[in-house]
């Protein structure tokens, strides 16, 4: 199928989220959206699958111009779908996903057994290995993707969307999608792959169109190097790299022993992790998202239970309830900031006490004190910087970099013996990414010891002294920042430090503790 | 319950789960709910105990089965109160360490040991009752059948309610909803003369009541629980009004209704137990033993009802295959609404010939409690529904036998039954998972 | 909703609505709009059920102004003689009469505020408290039963009583707290069961000699003693008692309470979001307990409010539809202590009204009921809403609800954040 979106536009409210996009995918090409995550790629392709209406521009299918009024329209159309957050009903069977919107029917009745069919048709021809009556929710997420890639072949998709497949897969499921990616391709299918991961949308693109603020900055060939890539991603040569000291490690104050969380169906989240943190250095936590990240910090929080041990300056937080973990002297940024950092009816005064409201300063007995709340909120809107109308303001009426800034001033707003920060910098604008990230270095010069958790790995070559690797809820090994990025691949894949060393012959060894060679 | 289980991908009761893992787990694995259910079972044999074995009363429990005209005579069953209060309580206290023994290994109760030990305690509950009786003695027939002839309502209330939850709406207008039915059908009914023409009515103004209820809710998002409340209020209030104001003032205009024919089938009826409560029964309940295949086939085996119960646990991903959520979400409302009308029609023309205030006295809520505790399955719902109708059928029939037991009690039961179920006290009850959320696009 | 186009992800009418101008008259604006609508469907009600009018229906087509004099004579007539029955009444021979009927609409409030209080508080925390009937009932039994059965002075005894009244009503509201926190149940079920478990147990009580009334064959319980009453607040002939003065400081102390304690700043948190509730150190399921305490206790206050202050005794109708009515009245206050506080005046009016409308023009009490769940649905109607955005502020239509899509969100945070 050929595919032309030309001049595309797409407003909520006055706010452009695609502007004057235009862009060719030719029959049995592999076409990559690269752009940051907020560029607005997701925006376009929910046009391009009739969720969403363009404010103008027009879609062209095999050089006819179509309109979508919904799914069922791009459907017919042969265009199919894989979206970021799966859209599987999780306590249906794979056959009843997939025959869900284009059932067959035996008279009255639901005939699933041609689906089945069909499932096992498709999963032969590229080795899917999935069973037809399998519940999904049981599945594994790359054999829940893979349901979703079989959903859009049995309604005979001739163009497939896949929206930030990888984002969820280990390095190793990555490479089996792409090798699907291939076949489907050879088969004759088009495939809009959209990805800000340099890596994989070299490897496997024919075309790659770069997005940037909702706008086409210029379509390149997969020749292109990484970092020209980059530099049209972001629209500035990328310079992630943090002005820091080195680390001067005074003493090793968080100390986690066996920590192993259990979840609620019973897998094993976090399996006997042991690392230690000492004051005056940045750990960041690598991996895939979903290898037990999230569990530990929330583990570290209180969050979640665990067992094990986590001694903070000799205390132990383990068994302690969040309030307990807080008044002990640990900060924390919430990976989901408008879910878990913010209340978004509340004002930006009260958001900066969130979890502050119980101090001697914000409390007088059972009361608050009001003139307190909004002095220091009108001392961290100016020293963080937070563009607001008001103090009065609701949260939710800033954008994502201010709302990451009121949790940041809150949280560093009190001396801490601990700071944890999730993707301190997701959905945040580049300005605000600078400014948090000294901050975050600040703190660390301060001598609190820091844990960042990120996902994007400049992020964390950025900012790290060491690296915790995960996968699988296990710690792989606590690298140095100067490892290879191929080597750190390895291990989010699951090998061990030596391992990963070991197939890489070109990297060079590097100390895994820098710190304790000095003490 | 068990046909449920069976189906594709019905919810399946989480005690089917680890069969289909095959191998025991960590018993932390189980859902906090499952491992409640040994509980439940350990307070109701210690119930038992204490009250069925203990306190049996030492006189014989007879129950009768046949009757005059029955084509052939089944001798009634007498029972010694004592032995066997004391024998169902150990068998009860078996069942519960059965359960205890499973959930420690890692696996679930299975399904039929809730229904044996449902069945048990309640035939427990009986001849404890019935023994403390001045005369013990009772018709098990009559009591069978008075009970099912109770649960009709509630087991419409309980499929339309179904209608509405397993498209993702939350029915709290269930009481309305037979509420209004039951007075559309007496209007109706008396102005045409038609009890026919009363049922339609029935159906039309519970569905009128859907209406509202999908229009606030779905179209204007407006919070499906307060719809609901205020529905009840609106309706109770209107259906009053026009009660005091027009029924009463002209009951021979507005209030006399015919009935709705009953049939007894020839032969089948006269069969001991069984006759008198399947094949001599008004229309409506045929309606009911028609109604309830109807709705479990069409809601696990048609393509309508895979829609629906898509749209009920994950409304997003159905809308991306191109199903219009919110129209199939009003369209299933309306439906729910004409169903529990027939129920509503069961009060004005069959049960009595006239409309009274407020004359569904809760009845709705119990539909509610039925469906949740039935686990939004029809036959489950159909079930819960059978054993409050029974229970309530039980009130009147032990103030005629001059029990001990206080008449409130048994009222009660239903609505404690319910809290143990949803909190997880008698299995796991998980409802769609859509339940209660507008669907909105982004 | 095949536009889509008209929801963006981060518009709320309701703040939109608060910050194009003073809070007050945006707020107000909608419930005033929404009362009148209710009260002309209701007037449109009761026309059509007069008898005049379908009379003069008949031959509407040669004289049609009968019929619409019939009709506005008919429902301004039950609606003036409702005013009379609420407000005042002009013709009444001295002025004690006069005013009478507004010290009666006070006294039918107190338990309707008492109970609304209950309801919004709830409503804060982001829980559907359903269940003030029953709330109400169970404080209503226990001061009944500290109020005939013991013999103490006057303070001691009526204080003892509210704490008794406080304390049942708590006790049925904490169960469902208690359920909620420990095993994820939803509190709209519990509480509708555990109404009618407390209908039950009321009428289960009244069957037991420790509550029957000697020598009555009615479920009815003793007289409460003379020193467990509320004082009357303005003296005989007026009903008005201390139960007022008790709710007026109730919603004094929820206002307090709700803006500016510690205890209300986690209320709301963990109504509005309840995972960064649980995030900032809040213990949310330890919330729940608490606000379904709070709330029972204030719906306890209300049956206190009723056996020390107009029934006198406990009966099962002692709580006639106030917690059910209560729903309404939080919804229509918004959940503020404030308006709440007005809704249930209103309500109160309409009660005391709505009896003198029956006695002076036959109209059914029970128009009362549609009234009040019309103006409720009213209130959450979206196009009355953006009517009166556009009267106000000329801005455009927004097709989005106010109060009522919050909750359903708030529902499905609670869950993620129980789990």
């Amino acid at each position: 199928m050929k595919l032309e979106l030309r001049g595309i536009t797409k407003k909520f409210e006055s706010f452009a989220a695609n502007r004057d996009v235009s862009l060719t995918v030719e029959p049995g090409q592999i076409h990559c959206l690269l752009g940051e995550n907020g560029a607005g790629k997701s925006t376009l392709m929910n046009v391009l699958y009739g969720l969403y209406r363009p404010t103008s521009g027009e879609i062209l299918v095999n050089g006819q111009p179509v309109e979508f009024t919904g799914p069922s329209d791009a459907l017919d159309q042969g265009i199919g779908m894989v979206h970021q957050h799966f859209m599987l009903v999780p306590v249906f069977t794979v056959a009843e996903n997939v025959a869900l919107g284009s059932e067959s029917r035996k008279g009255a009745s639901l005939d699933l057994e041609t689906t089945r069919r069909k499932i096992r048709e498709i999963s032969d021809q590229y080795g899917f290995a999935v069973d037809p009556d399998a519940v999904v929710e049981d599945l594994p997420v790359g054999v829940q993707q893979r349901v979703e890639i079989i959903k859009a072949l049995v309604r005979d998709a001739e163009l497939l969307i896949l929206d930030e497949p990888t984002a969820v897969l280990t390095p190793k499921e990555t490479d089996e999608l792409l090798a699907i990616m291939r076949q489907l391709k050879a088969d004759g299918t088009s495939i809009v792959f959209i990805s800000h991961k340099l890596r994989e949308v070299r490897e496997v693109s024919d075309v790659i169109t770069v997005i940037r603020r909702g706008e086409v900055v210029g379509s390149v060939s997969p020749e292109a190097s990484t970092s020209e890539l980059a530099a049209m991603m972001v629209g500035r040569e990328v310079s992630l790299s943090v002005d820091k000291e080195p680390a001067h490690v005074v003493q090793e104050t968080l100390v986690v022993r066996d920590l192993t969380v259990v979840g609620d169906n019973g897998v094993t989240l976090l399996d006997d992790l042991s690392l230690s943190v000492a004051q005056g250095e940045i750990l960041a936590i690598a991996g895939v998202q979903g290898n037990g990240q999230v569990e530990f910090v929330e583990a570290l929080l209180g969050l979640r239970k665990s067992s094990g041990s986590i001694q903070l300056e000799g205390r132990e937080l383990v068994g302690r309830s969040v309030r307990q973990v807080l008044d002990a002297g640990v900060g924390f940024v919430p990976e989901d900031r408008s879910h878990d950092g913010l209340v978004g009816a509340f004002s930006v005064a009260e958001n900066l006490v969130l979890d502050l409201y119980k101090d001697s300063r914000f409390r007088s007995g059972p009361s608050l004190k009001r003139r307190a709340i909004a002095s220091n909120a009108d001392h961290r809107i100016q020293e963080f910087d937070i563009r607001t109308g008001s103090p009065q303001s609701a949260a939710s009426t800033l954008s994502g970099g201010n709302q990451q800034k009121i949790v940041i001033a809150r949280e560093l707003s009190r001396p801490l013996k601990l700071f944890v920060a999730s993707q301190p910098t997701r959905g945040v604008d580049v300005g605000s990414i600078e400014f948090i990230h000294q901050r975050i270095v600040a703190e660390r010069d301060n001598g609190v010891p820091v844990i960042i958790v990120s996902t994007e790995l400049d992020e964390v070559y950025a900012l790290a002294d060491r690296i915790a690797v995960f996968f699988h809820g296990r710690l792989m090994g606590i690298v140095g920042p100067d490892t290879p990025r191929e080597v750190l691949g390895q291990m989010m894949a699951g090998a061990t430090e030596a391992e990963a060393h070991g197939t890489d012959t070109d990297a060079t060894s590097v100390p895994s503790t820098p710190w304790e060679e000095q003490a | 319950m068990s046909t449920a289980t069976r189906t594709p991908a019905p919810q399946p009761p989480i005690s089917d789960l680890p069969d289909a893992h095959q191998e025991p787990v960590d018993p932390k694995a189980l859902p906090a709910s499952a491992r409640r259910a040994p509980l439940g079972f350990g307070v109701l044999a210690l119930v038992s105990l204490i009250v069925f074995a203990f306190n049996a009363a030492s006189q014989t429990v007879t129950f009768r089965i046949s009757h005059d005209g029955d084509l052939f005579r089944v001798p009634d069953i007498v029972l010694p109160g004592m032995i066997t209060g004391w024998l169902i309580t150990a068998a009860l206290v078996g069942l519960t360490v059965f359960a205890f023994l499973r959930v420690r290994s890692g696996r679930l109760t299975p399904t039929w040991a809730v229904v044996v030990f449902g069945f048990l305690f309640v035939a427990g509950f009986l001849v404890w009752v019935v023994g403390s009786a001045r005369t013990p003695s009772v018709s098990l027939t009559g009591l069978l059948a008075g009970g099912v002839a109770l649960s009709v309502p509630l087991v419409f209330g309980s499929l339309g309610g179904l209608m509405c939850e397993r498209s993702g709406v939350v029915n709290i207008a269930i009481e309305g909803q037979l509420l209004f039915g039951a007075f559309s059908a007496a209007v109706a009914g008396s102005l045409s003369g038609n009890a026919w023409v009363g049922l339609l009515a029935a159906m039309i103004g519970a569905a009128l009541v859907s209406l509202v209820l999908a229009v606030f809710s779905i179209t204007y998002r407006v919070n499906q629980v307060i719809v609901g409340v205020v529905l009840n209020v609106l309706v109770s209030g209107l259906t009053g009004f026009l009660f005091a104001t027009l029924l009463e003032s002209d009951s021979g205009r507005f209030n006399s209704p015919p009935r709705l024919p009953s049939y007894s089938i020839p032969f089948l009826s006269d069969l001991p137990l069984v006759g008198r409560i399947l094949f001599d029964q008004s229309i409506v309940g045929y309606f009911m033993w028609l109604a309830i295949p109807i709705v479990w086939f069409a809601v696990y085996r048609t393509r309508w009802g895979l829609r629906t119960r898509a749209i009920g646990e994950h409304p997003k991903a159905a809308d991306t295959l191109g199903i219009n959520v919110n129209r199939m979400r009003f369209l299933n409302v309306l439906l729910g609404g004409l169903i529990a009308g027939i129920g509503g029609s069961f009060y004005t023309l069959v049960s009595v010939t006239s409309f009274t205030r407020d004359m569904t006295s809760g009845a709705g809520y119990i539909a509610l409690a039925a469906l949740i505790f039935g686990r939004w399955n029809p036959i489950g719902a159909f079930l819960a529904a059978l054993l409050f109708g029974f229970t309530s059928n039980l009130q009147s029939v032990l103030s005629f036998l001059g029990t001990e037991m206080p008449s409130q009690f048994l009222a009660m039961l239903p609505y404690i039954i319910t809290i143990l179920a949803v909190a997880g006290l008698v299995g796991a009850s998980r409802g769609p998972a859509a339940s209660g959320q507008p669907y909105v696009k982004e | 909703m095949t536009t889509p186009t008209t929801n963006t992800p981060t518009v709320n009418a309701a703040e939109d609505l608060e910050t194009s101008g003073p809070k007050w008259i945006g707020s107000a604006l909608q419930p005033v709009l929404a009362i009148i609508a209710a009260l002309f469907l209701g007037g449109v009600l009761i026309a059509a059920t007069d008898d005049r009018v379908i009379r003069s229906a008949s031959y509407f087509f040669s004289r049609p102004t009968d019929l619409l004099s019939a009709a506005w004579n008919a429902a301004s007539s039950a609606y003036q003689a409702m005013f009379y029955g609420a407000v005042f009444n002009p013709n009444a021979d001295t002025f004690t009469r006069q005013i009478y009927p507004l010290t009666e609409t006070l006294t039918v409030a107190t338990p309707l505020i008492l109970a609304g209080l209950g309801v919004a508080i709830a409503f804060r925390a982001g829980l559907f408290n359903i269940g003030a009937q029953g709330q109400i009932l169970i404080g209503a039994a226990m001061a009944a039963y500290v109020g005939f059965t013991w013999s103490l002075p006057l303070p001691i005894h009526l204080l003892l009583v509210i704490l008794a009244g406080a304390i049942g009503g708590g006790i049925w509201g904490g169960i469902v707290g208690l359920l909620k926190a420990r095993t994820g149940a939803h509190e709209v079920i519990l509480t509708i069961m555990l109404n009618y478990i407390a209908a039950n147990l009321v009428a289960y009580l009244l069957t037991r000699p420790a509550f029957l009334r000697e020598g009555s064959t009615n479920p009815v319980s003793p007289p409460v003693a003379e020193s467990a009453q509320f004082p009357l607040l303005l003296g005989a002939p007026f009903r008005l008692h201390w139960g007022f003065v008790l709710a007026v400081a109730a919603t004094v102390f929820m206002w307090w309470m709700l803006n500016r304690s510690t205890i209300g700043f986690e209320i709301r948190a963990v109504g509005s979001n309840p995972r960064a509730a649980k995030t900032a150190g809040i213990n949310v399921t330890k919330g729940f307990v608490v606000v379904m305490v709070m709330a029972g206790a204030l719906a306890g206050l209300a049956g206190v409010a009723q056996i020390s202050g107009t029934e006198g005794s406990l009966s099962a109708g002692v709580a006639a539809s106030f917690g059910f009515d209560a729903i309404t009245v939080a919804l229509l206050g918004r959940s503020t202590p404030l308006g709440t506080f007005l809704a249930g005046l209103l309500y109160g009016g309409f009660r005391a009204g709505a009896v003198t409308m029956q006695t002076m023009t036959g109209t059914n009490v029970d128009i009362v009921l549609v009234v009040q769940s019309l103006i409720v649905l009213f209130i959450a109607l979206p196009p009355l809403f953006s009517a009166a955005r556009r009267k106000k502020s000329g801005s455009k239509p927004a097709k989005k609800n106010i109060s009522t899509e919050k909750p359903a969100q708030k529902a499905t945070a609670v869950k993620e954040a129980q789990a």
